[in-house]
């Protein structure tokens, strides 16, 4: 392939399951040494979408190439160079932490002494060469998705694909694993990620797609999807009660920004938040608590389908 | 080959599993071929000849052994592998395919099959149960039957959604153990009653090691080698085609 081909390449890329349609025609490029995420809720397609790019299930119509293959027809190829961390971690639970690496190093087919070194380095690389004899059990949340995402490096796959890499660990776990992406993507690794967390995916990624049902419906940078779509900043009401918010939000009306009620929660879409907030007042609203942040792809989200991204 | 070597790294240390299912046939001989052996006499058998009731049961309780050997990793193991800790589905993210998974479990369940086959087969040696030269052909037989029923264990085991499932299992191997003509020949039944278990699957490989071991060779045996062959490849290919709808939609 030329080094010019992006390394994935989907143009109305499309995935049914019966009558259901869970990826609707979306056109997506990923280019080498991109960290490209799919931003969107549950059930949004990007999972699917996913699964269609590791070449494990199969497209139903548009265009998908892969490290310019096709996966119709050179799904092993592919997968030879292809890096998978499921959403579901799937280590093998009758063999240790350093006997996983080894026997999926083996499914690629590769010899064991390469295994060997690499495995020691993967280990050391994730913070888990202490753990090399243990049982994969008697691993922490944290650990075992580390150790997954070694387990997907075994082959020095040219794509790394992580399916929601955060989801269910702690803070602690999540920075750490975030630290680490961020070495393998210094090191040149192409990172393709789906993930519900809008800070995570403002912390990794440099392009971006939001889906929401089967569509993309924005796609750019973190920075740029805010500068289109949202304002600098946003101004958060929380109020005691829907009573209180259906109250205010007409009196909310005269203000120049975008108002989005979010369950007992208003925002207020400005480009000054402290303006807005004695606008606010002097309008007779008084809320229970006042917050000025800036804005975030969770209100892009929010300000595109009328939905917040964890509903 | 690989999913061989995953499984001798995951139950390599598990001797004790094979040893146990080694003495099952060993003390079902012990006890019926030589205790029960003692008060029936000898039997006669489908070629004529009148032999020892232990010579008579020792081939059957190896193809059993050969089956059950064989029947449990392709069930059992599989299916936790399969619906319970989703080993295949990491699998399946490598340039490995559906087939190549199916192809490996049999391997590892026949390998294990036939160890137990072989086992017993020792046993029998030991005890001068050997009537014939062909019996040198009774472990690649023993092998073909490991075959025939690994593959149909894992066709079979891609339907099972629970452990109730294995009920049916039970339900379809305890007739065949008993019913196949390891314990008596069929010439016991009522005609038609004989032409239903001569259909049925371990009562070829039953026929296969008799045949073999008591030195009763024919063209008949290789209708048992085809049956068999066939059952096991058809088997592992149905696998395939369903590991592929259900762990790639």
């Amino acid at each position: 392939m030329s080094m010019e081909e992006p390394l994935v390449m989907a143009r109305g890329l499309t995935k049914k399951f019966g009558d259901f349609e869970a990826v609707s025609g979306i056109d997506v490029q990923v280019e080498r040494g991109d960290v490209f995420g799919f931003l969107g809720p549950n059930g949004a397609g990007k999972s699917s979408t996913m699964r269609m790019i590791g070449c494990v299930s199969p497209v139903s119509a548009g265009r998908l190439r892969v490290l310019g293959l096709n996966p119709r027809d050179e799904g092993p190829a592919i997968r030879a160079r292809l890096g998978v961390v499921p959403q579901e971690d799937n280590l093998d639970n009758d063999l240790s932490v350093g006997d996983n690496l080894t026997i999926y190093g083996r499914y690629f087919g590769l010899p064991r002494a390469v295994i060997k070194e690499r495995a020691a380095e993967l280990l050391e690389f994730m913070q888990l060469a202490e753990r090399r004899d243990a049982r994969v059990e008697a691993l922490s949340g944290g650990m075992k998705r580390r150790l997954t995402i070694a387990r997907a490096l075994i082959n020095q796959p040219d794509l790394l694909l992580l399916d929601e890499p955060t989801t269910g660990l702690d803070p602690q776990a999540r920075h750490l694993l975030w630290e680490r992406l961020y070495q393998l993507k210094l090191r040149g690794v192409t990172l393709v990620l789906t993930t519900h967390y809008m800070d995570e995916a403002e912390q990794l990624c440099d392009r971006l797609v939001i889906m929401d049902r089967g569509h993309i419906v924005a796609e750019g940078s973190p920075r740029e999807l805010i500068n289109r779509h949202s304002t600098r900043e946003v101004v958060e009401l929380r109020f005691n009660s829907m009573e209180d918010r259906e109250h205010s939000v007409p009196r909310l009306a005269d203000l120049s920004g975008r108002v989005e009620p979010v369950g007992e929660r208003v925002l207020v879409y400005t480009d000054n938040g402290d303006a807005t907030v004695s606008a606010i007042t002097s309008n007779g609203v008084h809320p229970a608590a006042v917050l000025v942040r800036r804005a975030s792809l969770e209100d892009v989200f929010l300000i595109l389908t009328g939905r917040t991204l964890d509903e | 080959m690989h999913i061989v070597e995953r499984n001798v790294r995951a139950y390599g240390n598990q001797l004790f599993g094979l040893l146990s299912a080694f003495f099952e046939p060993v003390l079902y001989f012990f006890s019926i071929g030589i205790g029960v052996g003692m008060l029936v006499g000898d039997v006669t058998t489908a070629g004529g000849q009148s032999v020892s009731y232990r010579s008579f049961v020792a081939p059957g309780l190896m193809a059993v052994a050969a089956m059950n050997g064989s029947i449990f990793d392709t069930t059992f193991n599989f299916f936790m592998k399969l619906r319970m800790a989703k080993t295949y589905d990491a699998v399946l993210a490598t340039p490995m395919g559906v087939h190549d998974v199916a192809a490996g479990e049999v391997v590892w369940a026949l390998s294990r099959g036939s160890l137990q086959a072989l086992a017993f087969l020792v046993v029998m040696a030991a005890m001068g149960l050997i009537e014939s030269v062909w019996a040198l052909f009774a472990l690649p037989a023993a092998l073909l039957i490991g075959m025939a029923f690994a593959g149909a264990g894992l066709a079979a085991a891609t339907w099972i959604r629970s452990f109730v499932d294995f009920d049916y299992i039970a339900l379809a191997l305890i007739p065949l153990f008993l019913f196949s003509g390891v314990f008596f020949p069929l010439s016991r039944y009522p005609d038609a009653v004989g032409s239903v278990v001569a259909v049925t699957p371990l009562y070829q490989g039953v026929e296969l090691l008799r045949g073999l071991v008591l030195g009763e060779v024919g063209p008949g045996l290789l209708i048992n080698v085809a049956y068999l062959a066939i059952m096991g490849l058809g088997g592992m290919r149905i696998a395939g085609v369903r590991l592929g709808r259900l762990l790639q939609p």
